[in-house]
């Protein structure tokens, strides 16, 4: 209940501070709009010249695409621990954190929160059920669970690698160059996984697990059987990895002493 | 005068180099991307020999190539610029005796050479290890390539500095920011390359700016613009720069005028 007030508070603040720079609000709705655009439009590049991809369809590729974008906004509107390390370890903002006694790395994430991020989400809906409807797939009455958990887990998923990276940055002076290296290769796990070399494939199932968070649980609403064992275990590499990053954050917190001034 | 402007470019180089750390990683990220375009593109070339006028081997090198090329003339003059805006300290250039935008690109260009010499040349070094990459032998390809990716710099900079300057007209211009990142990744050809596109869309592309940065010099290296051709397509790009200096320092005569502190 109190975390619940907090929430409240801060989303207030934030359309305070949002509604200061009114026309950059729009700026960035769009802007990240044409990112996703981007992405779409390789994908329709793409299928111009082939007619699969690995095996794919343009639809079945579309529609993983849709599926990774509900999980992402999620994760961008909620978890957006960009810039930590300067702003709260070189800035010593960290400080003011600590003597609250709210969780930490939960004001953290509010302070940071993203709403106009959603709109990607619903977006990714939006391409879910169109190509969706275009394969022919019919809605049954376990799917909506079932994307509400997997896409949970999902963004579980990006939380745990996020946190265990950022984490970092309480051991380690200069941790920047990371964060931008995962932003990178995040988008990699909405392609079919089987079209990269075997060594790509396990980086992106189990070390750092982005197949899990785009084309693994897409699978299971495709009938693609070949990855339904993996699609069902999203939930287990969730909770792993969230579960993770938490740890690793609460003992670096331990180990945080103030630098800023 | 110009010996302030090399001392500019000289101290940014330094600076670079004393946080080099972060471009260990850099090096990283840009084989990774090669590596995972790479992967995606044979997928798509599966058995055609062709696609977009590019073979399967051309592509590899032009993916190649264009990261590299981003690694060089990659900067954040516009963060930097809008960073001065916001927080009052341009009041202070307004009074120095050297022009502002020109200290700016002095320092681009100092972290360009940085970037060219600890990013671009050893993740070329490594690209062409890990990827069938095809390196032409024509003289004229390699010369060719190396002045159009000093325009590359150039231009890529000038759109930086125009989306900086544009801070003092909108107050808070990261939503920009992030678009102009986006527009120039996809519109230079980074992506995709222009041929690839649509017909309606590759025209589109072909009148923008942004093909000068990727596309074109990624064209000459891949030796899909040979000859005489290279001059035609150098010429597309001095045009470029030579258009865009009116944008800035319209902008910039005009900044000046109405600069609006807030706060610090």
């Amino acid at each position: 209940m109190y975390y619940m007030g907090l929430i409240w508070e801060y989303l207030k603040n934030y359309m305070k501070t949002r509604l200061t720079y009114r026309a950059d609000f729009w700026v960035e709705i769009l802007s990240d709009l044409l990112f996703q655009a981007t992405n779409l439009i390789f994908i329709f590049v793409v299928f111009r010249h082939t007619d699969n991809l690995g095996g794919w369809s343009e639809s079945e590729v579309l529609f993983v695409y849709g599926y990774f974008m509900v999980p992402y906004g999620i994760f961008s509107c909620f978890i957006n621990l960009w810039g930590f390390s300067e702003r709260y370890i070189v800035k010593g903002e960290m400080d003011r954190i600590l003597t609250r006694p709210a969780h930490n790395l939960f004001q953290i994430l509010l302070e940071n929160v993203d709403p106009p991020a959603l709109v990607g989400s619903f977006i990714g809906l939006i391409i879910m059920i169109f190509s969706g409807a275009e394969m022919g797939l019919m809605l049954e009455w376990w799917h909506i669970p079932a994307l509400i958990i997997l896409a949970l887990s999902s963004v579980l998923i990006y939380a745990g690698i996020y946190t265990t990276l950022t984490s970092l940055s309480f051991y380690s002076d200069a941790p920047t160059g990371i964060l931008p290296l995962m932003y990178n290769i995040q988008g990699y796990g909405r392609y079919p996984v089987t079209i990269y070399n075997r060594a790509i494939q396990v980086l992106l199932t189990w070390i750092i697990p982005f197949a899990f968070v785009g084309i693994y649980p897409a699978a299971l609403f495709l009938e693609r059987s070949e990855m339904h064992r993996m699609a069902l275990l999203t939930p287990v590499m969730g909770l792993v990895f969230g579960s993770m990053g938490l740890l690793l954050w609460n003992f670096g917190v331990k180990r945080y002493r103030g630098a800023g001034s | 005068m110009n010996s302030a402007f090399i001392d500019f470019m000289r101290i940014r180089f330094l600076t670079m180099l004393a946080y080099r750390v972060n471009y260990y990683s850099g090096i990283l990220i840009y084989t990774l991307n090669i590596g995972v375009y790479y992967f995606t593109w044979q997928a798509i070339y599966g058995s055609s020999g062709e696609l977009g006028g590019f073979t399967a081997a051309q592509m590899t090198t032009y993916i190649a190539v264009s990261w590299m090329a981003r690694a060089f003339y990659f900067n954040n003059l516009d963060r930097e610029i809008a960073a001065d805006i916001r927080d009052g300290s341009i009041a202070i250039q307004f009074i120095r005796p050297i022009n502002y935008v020109m200290v700016k690109m002095m320092q681009g260009l100092g972290e360009g050479i940085f970037r060219f010499l600890l990013l671009m040349i050893p993740g070329m070094l490594i690209a062409i290890l890990l990827f069938p990459v095809e390196l032409p032998t024509a003289p004229s390809a390699w010369i060719g390539f190396l002045v159009m990716l000093f325009f590359s710099f150039l231009i890529n900079s000038q759109i930086n500095v125009i989306t900086g300057l544009a801070a003092f007209f909108v107050e808070n211009n990261e939503g920009m920011m992030r678009m102009k990142r986006v527009v120039v990744d996809l519109f230079s050809g980074l992506i995709i390359p222009i041929s690839l596109y649509p017909g309606w869309m590759s025209a589109v592309m072909k009148v923008l700016p942004f093909q000068a940065i990727t596309y074109l010099p990624g064209s000459v290296f891949t030796g899909r613009v040979e000859g005489t051709a290279i001059w035609s397509v150098l010429g597309i790009q001095v045009f470029w720069f030579a258009l865009l200096l009116l944008p800035m320092v319209l902008i910039w005569r005009k900044a000046r005028k109405r600069l609006f502190v807030q706060g610090g």
